[in-house]
């Protein structure tokens, strides 16, 4: 242990190497360069509105500034880029999440209200009672479109109007149109040429004089596009067509008509512990959530137990003097661990299949019974138990072994000598001595399990599902996954929700950690 | 070696053989049974366990070899697999050696330094590991969003943005490499920098050449970890061309049409490099285990 000469305050060695010296303005430019780089970050997510993520790099540029620019804090020059790789992706989604727990955030609640507001402004609609009757005039090689006012209009206003040629339409351009007085000379086409010509024309926008924009609005007429929004001073909107206005609401985050009928898109508002009481009261969700979380510490809790027993009693005997053999079982037996797992739960899930599943097969021609393992809550779950186990045990395994060898071999000659079986040595030796080291072991074991998305996505993805839950939920989801399917599989992706349970899975997951640290006296 | 031995060793030596080889066969069973489907003919998983009907197809096509079958008929391969082998080795060899990088440097102040704040920052680096990067998908899927409108490769459906996101997973590593770096006695470290070195340069040129052992274990944990890592990678990536294996993998089993035979050559093809390298490396890696939660 020391303290850095420059974390003391000393003054610097000035090295006279010039590779040294070089070295040195190599590092300031370096940091320079980054720092310039997140303030760039800082001023681009600050100018499009979002100011989460300019706090997230102003955070992190400031703190690479300081702690590469003052000397002092040389120690802290080492671990900063952790730090920061654990602030960014770890830390700051951690309080992001906490965050949108308190939102509405969702597939219905996502742009900014701006962008809602830009999109209903946008919005545009035809206006029917000032609609053109139109015709196709072909004079020699050159195709016109001639229009005719249907109704009679504001005295001034051109009642009839003629395009240019259609063959000088630009695409994305829209056409000019001028007012004339009379029928422009030519052949006059019939409906069928304007049904052969009809895509071209329905991507066809005529301008008038005025600005107007007219659009094809049947195989007869074209009528004008209108913006169907106006905005108010006030921050509401009056729907041209109607006259009736639109008034946002921050507490939904959606604009409201005067009948109080929410129009969507909408945008995220802070909606303070609705998603967490909804969590508790709604009986829709607060079903199939209790019924997963029980479930998740069924799950976790079984899991271990089951590896822990297979794992114990390998380990016992792979600990065994008088066994030959024991490295080629050891390799196979830690086989399920070395396969990657996204590769040994497909294979599984294959054995498992009810219709032409290996198990399946076994259990037919042995016992005569096929049970439903993917449609029957109870077998769904066995069958995770299972596969968990298989999963799980070699890593008990390796944690036993390890911690066997460090039993004092001179108990077991006691205890030969005083008549105890190999039971005996287990369960009044081996087992009392190991299980203290182990504690901690286990309960990151549990915490691993208690979060175990892989097994549960790649296998079953949660089903069969809970019947009558307004969420999407599965019997044999755990937390993690359900917070998924809430985020990101069903069509209204909640993520407020998904974020509030993932809070609560955090909780539970610090407290556990925090019991690991009491009970493993981690020294630092 | 124990002097004083029970009665009966023989018939109980051969009743642990027993059990042992009923249990290696339960656990090698699926992945014989796999070995064997890769070969099989047809897409379907039943059969003996040795293949009435060897076939060549699925390894082909699991190479992306157009297979031509006896009646003429040509299969062309179904997906990407060595594309999405190449994309999951691309992303764990960049990510490993970053966490590596990191996890090295501090480990290396953590273990020899003294300096503010050091007991809490490692006991709050172990407590925010352990919550699962899956509940932070939200924010991570928003992040690289944005991030992406300013920064293309640091986007959605690019590796960088996988890349970096792997970056938070350090800490485990850092304890791994602080406890190797406490059993190395400091003194050597201590002669150099009486002599004139830097603290860097004491690290660089003393420590690291004495930690390669562990620093190849971290790199492997961690290479290992990166290959395998599913929910950020199935969130992330959306293009079949962009996919790793482990999010990839998973399409051969469609609900309706599974594609028994192809899955397993590609599962083998996929899964054998890794396994092999696991089971080199078992020996330090269960060392690497404990090492966390047991030491100190």
């Amino acid at each position: 242990m020391f303290v850095t000469n420059a974390s003391r305050g000393l003054p610097r060695h000035r090295s006279r190497a010039p590779a040294e010296r070089y070295r040195r303005w190599a590092m300031r430019a370096l940091t320079a360069l980054l720092v310039l780089g997140t303030l760039w970050l800082v001023v681009a997510f600050q100018l499009r509105g979002q100011w989460m993520f300019s706090l997230l790099f102003l955070v992190l540029g400031a703190s690479l500034a300081i702690v590469f620019g003052k000397r002092q804090l040389m120690s802290h020059r080492y671990i900063f880029p952790a730090l920061a790789g654990m602030g960014v992706f770890v830390i700051f989604p951690l309080i992001y999440t906490i965050g949108i727990s308190f939102s509405n955030y969702s597939s219905s609640n996502l742009l900014s209200e701006e962008r809602v507001r830009a999109q209903f402004l946008g919005q545009t609609y035809q206006a029917e009672g000032q609609a053109f009757d139109f015709r196709l005039v072909r004079d020699g090689n050159r195709t016109r479109l001639y229009l005719e006012a249907e109704a009679s209009g504001v005295a001034g206003e051109a009642r009839q109007l003629v395009s240019r040629p259609l063959a000088q339409a630009v695409e994305g351009q829209p056409l000019a149109v001028e007012p004339t007085q009379a029928t422009p000379s030519g052949e006059v086409l019939g409906i069928r040429e304007v049904i052969a010509n009809r895509e071209l024309l329905e991507a066809l926008s005529l301008v008038m004089p005025d600005g107007t924009e007219l659009q094809m609005a049947g195989l007869r007429s074209f009528a004008p596009i209108l913006p169907r929004f106006e905005a108010n001073p006030d921050g509401s909107l009056t729907d041209l067509r109607d006259g009736t206005t639109l008034t946002p609401n921050q507490e939904t985050g959606f604009f409201v008509t005067e009948q109080g009928e929410r129009l969507t898109p909408g945008w995220p508002v802070a909606v303070g512990l609705d998603n967490y009481t909804k969590i508790f009261t709604d009986p829709d969700i607060r079903g199939p959530f209790l019924q997963i979380f029980v479930w998740t510490f069924v799950f976790a809790g079984l899991t271990v137990v089951f590896t822990l027993a297979v794992g114990f009693t390998l380990a016992a005997l792979l600990q065994w003097d008088q066994l030959k053999g024991k490295a080629v079982y050891r390799t196979l037996l830690i086989l399920p661990y070395a396969v990657p797992a996204f590769i040994s739960i497909l294979i599984f899930k294959g054995m498992f299949n009810q219709n032409h599943g290996e198990i399946n097969l076994i259990l037919e021609n042995l016992f005569g019974i096929s049970p439903d393992w993917f449609t029957d809550p109870a077998m769904a779950r066995t069958m995770l138990l299972i596969v968990n186990t298989w999963l799980g045990y070699p890593y008990m395994l390796l944690l036993c072994m390890g911690l066997i060898q460090s039993v004092p071999n001179d108990l077991y000659e006691a205890s030969a000598v005083d008549g105890g079986g190999p039971l005996t040595n287990m369960w009044r030796i081996t087992l009392p001595l190991i299980l203290k080291p182990l504690t901690p072991l286990l309960i990151a074991a549990f915490a691993f399990n208690f979060n175990n998305f892989v097994l549960i996505a790649l296998l079953t993805g949660g089903k069969p599902d809970i019947l009558g839950a307004s969420t999407p939920a599965g019997t044999t989801d755990l937390l993690v996954s359900y917070t998924y399917r809430i985020a990101f599989q069903d069509a209204g992706q909640n993520f407020g929700l998904a974020a509030a349970i993932a809070t609560l899975i955090f909780l539970l997951v610090v407290g556990l950690s925090w019991l690991n640290l009491r009970l493993s006296k981690v020294k630092v | 070696m124990a002097m004083v031995q029970p009665r009966s060793i023989r018939t109980r030596k051969l009743g642990a053989h027993l059990a042992l080889l009923g249990f290696v066969s339960l656990v090698v069973f699926p992945l014989l049974l796999v070995i064997s489907i890769s070969f099989r003919e047809g897409n379907f998983a039943t059969g003996s366990l040795i293949p009435e009907r060897f076939s060549l197809e699925h390894w082909a096509l699991a190479f992306g070899i157009p297979w031509e079958r006896a009646d003429g008929t040509v299969v062309q391969p179904p997906f990407p697999v060595l594309l999405w082998l190449w994309n999951s080795i691309k992303v764990a060899l960049a990510s490993s050696l970053m966490i590596l990088a990191l996890s090295t440097t501090s480990a290396y102040a953590f273990a020899r330094m003294r300096f503010a704040g050091k007991a809490p920052i490692l006991k709050g680096m172990l407590i925010f590991q352990m919550f699962p990067a899956v509940l932070s998908l939200v924010a991570l899927y928003a992040l690289f969003d944005r991030l992406g409108q300013l920064v293309p490769w640091l986007g959605l459906n690019t590796h960088g943005a996988l890349i970096l996101a792997s970056l938070g997973a350090v800490a485990l590593h850092i304890w791994t490499i602080k406890g190797y770096f406490e059993s190395i006695d400091g003194s050597l470290e201590e002669a150099a920098m009486v002599d004139g070195a830097s603290t860097w340069q004491a690290f660089y040129h003393i420590l690291l050449p004495l930690s390669v052992p562990i620093l190849m274990v971290v790199f492997i944990l961690a290479f290992i970890m990166s290959i395998m890592e599913y929910p950020m990678a199935s969130v992330l990536l959306l293009d079949e061309d962009k996919l790793t294996l482990a999010v990839g993998a998973q399409q051969y089993l469609a609900e309706h049409n599974p594609r028994w035979g192809d899955f397993a050559a590609a599962a083998v093809l996929s899964g054998l490099p890794i396994t092999l390298a696991f089971l080199l490396c078992q020996r330090w890696i269960a060392g690497g285990l404990t090492a966390g939660g047991v030491k100190g």
